[in-house]
């Protein structure tokens, strides 16, 4: 395939076109996303993620210079939230990764959620492999700044890193359910204010609870201070590039990244089969209008949506009804 | 299928911290549907160049307050040629006296946009001017 071709060779151009019309949802990239799938599945999805504003995109700015200092390539998605009135964005985690702009090695693009909720944008697991077929070494996705429950990383993913500042919440929050338990590697950022050593004791403490098999992997917590004092970043993320490569080598040694693979897989496959299904259907009854009708019969109460949902389902999917 | 969205990447090149214009443009291009890419000040013409491939723009609007955009302006637009990226429309705004306008058309500029520019009007222009991606 012409285009698979051109982004195995490493064509910039054609890679972040092809992610355009994945975006966009242009039907010639499907027929492309077919044909390169099976070179998929090279890269080492690193995610990062973390409330608005606890230093995501600068870890990931410093992730792609040590990674870079070792001779890997990085592809970076970088995901920033549409607004819900005007579907319009703002995308600046880039602003953080300016420095790399010209290294060839390094390819950041910037995605806007438009309307997911899991923290991603619908697109990225296939931006993932379309670095993935560009050969880069790391594919780091770096989530929207997350509240507690946008844990969709999980599916894409194989290492995920769960960004903290201090003086977010007691420690309540750290036994909560949700972006806690997602963890690979946790990170206290911004370690300088007043709160870092508590948020620390919490989740070791939290840890403690937790039952990590034998030989199983414990997330560690890295502490990373001032990322204006050069010396204590590069510290930090000298030794946060150093976990995620351990990570990696842990969950192959074993035997994990077979599950991860399955989870990630699994989850393609899911959404792939529901949007051939839910799409077609949708657009057949927007453009004959039944949509519209059915909508005017719900609000006159004279049925109820679930009636109404059996029935397109009785209508389209006679296989399984 | 879902409608095209249009792209822009809002960049500030040279010595120039004054972004507040940027900042502005950038929110009011959010505000009309787009999906706006902002890189930041102290932008090499090399920088801006790379990042709209690899954002896959429509467009990149360059903010110039230092006066250097007789050089910096038509850097961008030859860097994007030479990566065979002629289609992203280059436009510009900022302290620009009139007797440089012809020059950055010829250069390859499409649009120039100076103080007293109303943002409905530089919005209207990218609808009317810009179709993405066909």
């Amino acid at each position: 395939m012409e285009i698979g071709k051109k982004i195995k060779a490493g064509d910039v151009r054609a890679a972040s076109r092809l992610i355009r019309n994945i975006e966009d949802n242009i039907p010639e990239a499907k027929t492309t996303l077919k044909h390169i799938f099976h070179m998929t599945g090279n890269a080492h999805v690193v995610g990062i993620t973390g409330s608005p504003g606890a230093g995501k995109s600068t870890l990931v700015d410093g992730l792609i210079e040590f990674t870079r200092k070792r001779n890997k390539t990085v592809g970076v998605l970088a995901v920033d939230p549409t607004s819900p009135f005007t579907g319009g964005a703002i995308l600046g985690d880039r602003i953080r990764m300016q420095r790399h702009a010209e290294d060839p090695g390094v390819f950041v693009r910037s995605l806007a959620t438009r309307g997911a909720l899991g923290g991603l944008a619908k697109a990225v697991g296939d931006a993932i492999h379309v670095l993935d077929v560009m050969g880069k070494d790391f594919v780091l996705v770096e989530t929207v700044g997350t509240g507690q429950q946008e844990v969709e990383i999980i599916n894409h993913a194989h290492t995920v890193i769960v960004v903290l500042v201090p003086g977010m919440g007691d420690e309540i929050q750290a036994i909560k359910a949700g972006i806690m338990e997602i963890a690979d590697i946790f990170v206290v950022n911004k370690a300088d204010r007043d709160g870092a050593g508590k948020l620390q004791r919490e989740l070791m403490a939290v840890l403690d609870m937790s039952n990590i098999p034998k030989g199983g992997w414990r997330p560690p917590i890295l502490s990373i201070g001032n990322a204006f004092d050069p010396a204590e970043f590069e510290r930090g993320v000298t030794e946060l590039t150093a976990k995620v490569q351990e990570h990696y080598d842990h969950l192959v040694k074993s035997n994990m990244i077979g599950d991860r693979k399955r989870r990630k897989v699994a989850h393609e496959l899911n959404e792939a089969v529901r949007s051939s299904i839910l799409e077609p259907v949708l657009l057949k009854l927007v453009t004959s209008g039944e949509l519209d009708k059915m909508i005017d019969t719900l609000l006159k109460k004279e049925t109820d949506p679930y009636t109404v949902a059996e029935q397109v389902a009785k209508q389209f999917l006679k296989d399984c009804m | 299928m879902a409608k095209r969205k249009i792209r822009i990447m809002v960049a500030k090149p040279g010595l120039d911290g004054h972004d507040r214009g940027a900042r502005v443009l950038a929110r009011c291009f959010r505000d009309a549907g787009f999906e706006v890419i902002y890189t930041g000040c102290h932008q090499t013409p090399e920088q801006i160049a790379s990042s709209a491939i690899q954002e896959d723009v429509d467009v990149v609007g360059l903010s110039c307050l230092s006066g250097a955009h007789r050089y910096l302006f038509p850097a961008v637009v030859k860097l994007l040629k030479e990566q065979g990226a002629e289609d992203i429309t280059v436009i510009g705004g900022g302290i620009i006296p009139e007797q440089d306008f012809q020059g950055l058309y010829d250069a390859g500029l499409k649009a120039l946009f100076t103080p007293g520019a109303k943002l409905d009007y530089i919005v209207e222009w990218i609808n009317t001017n810009i179709s993405p991606r066909a």
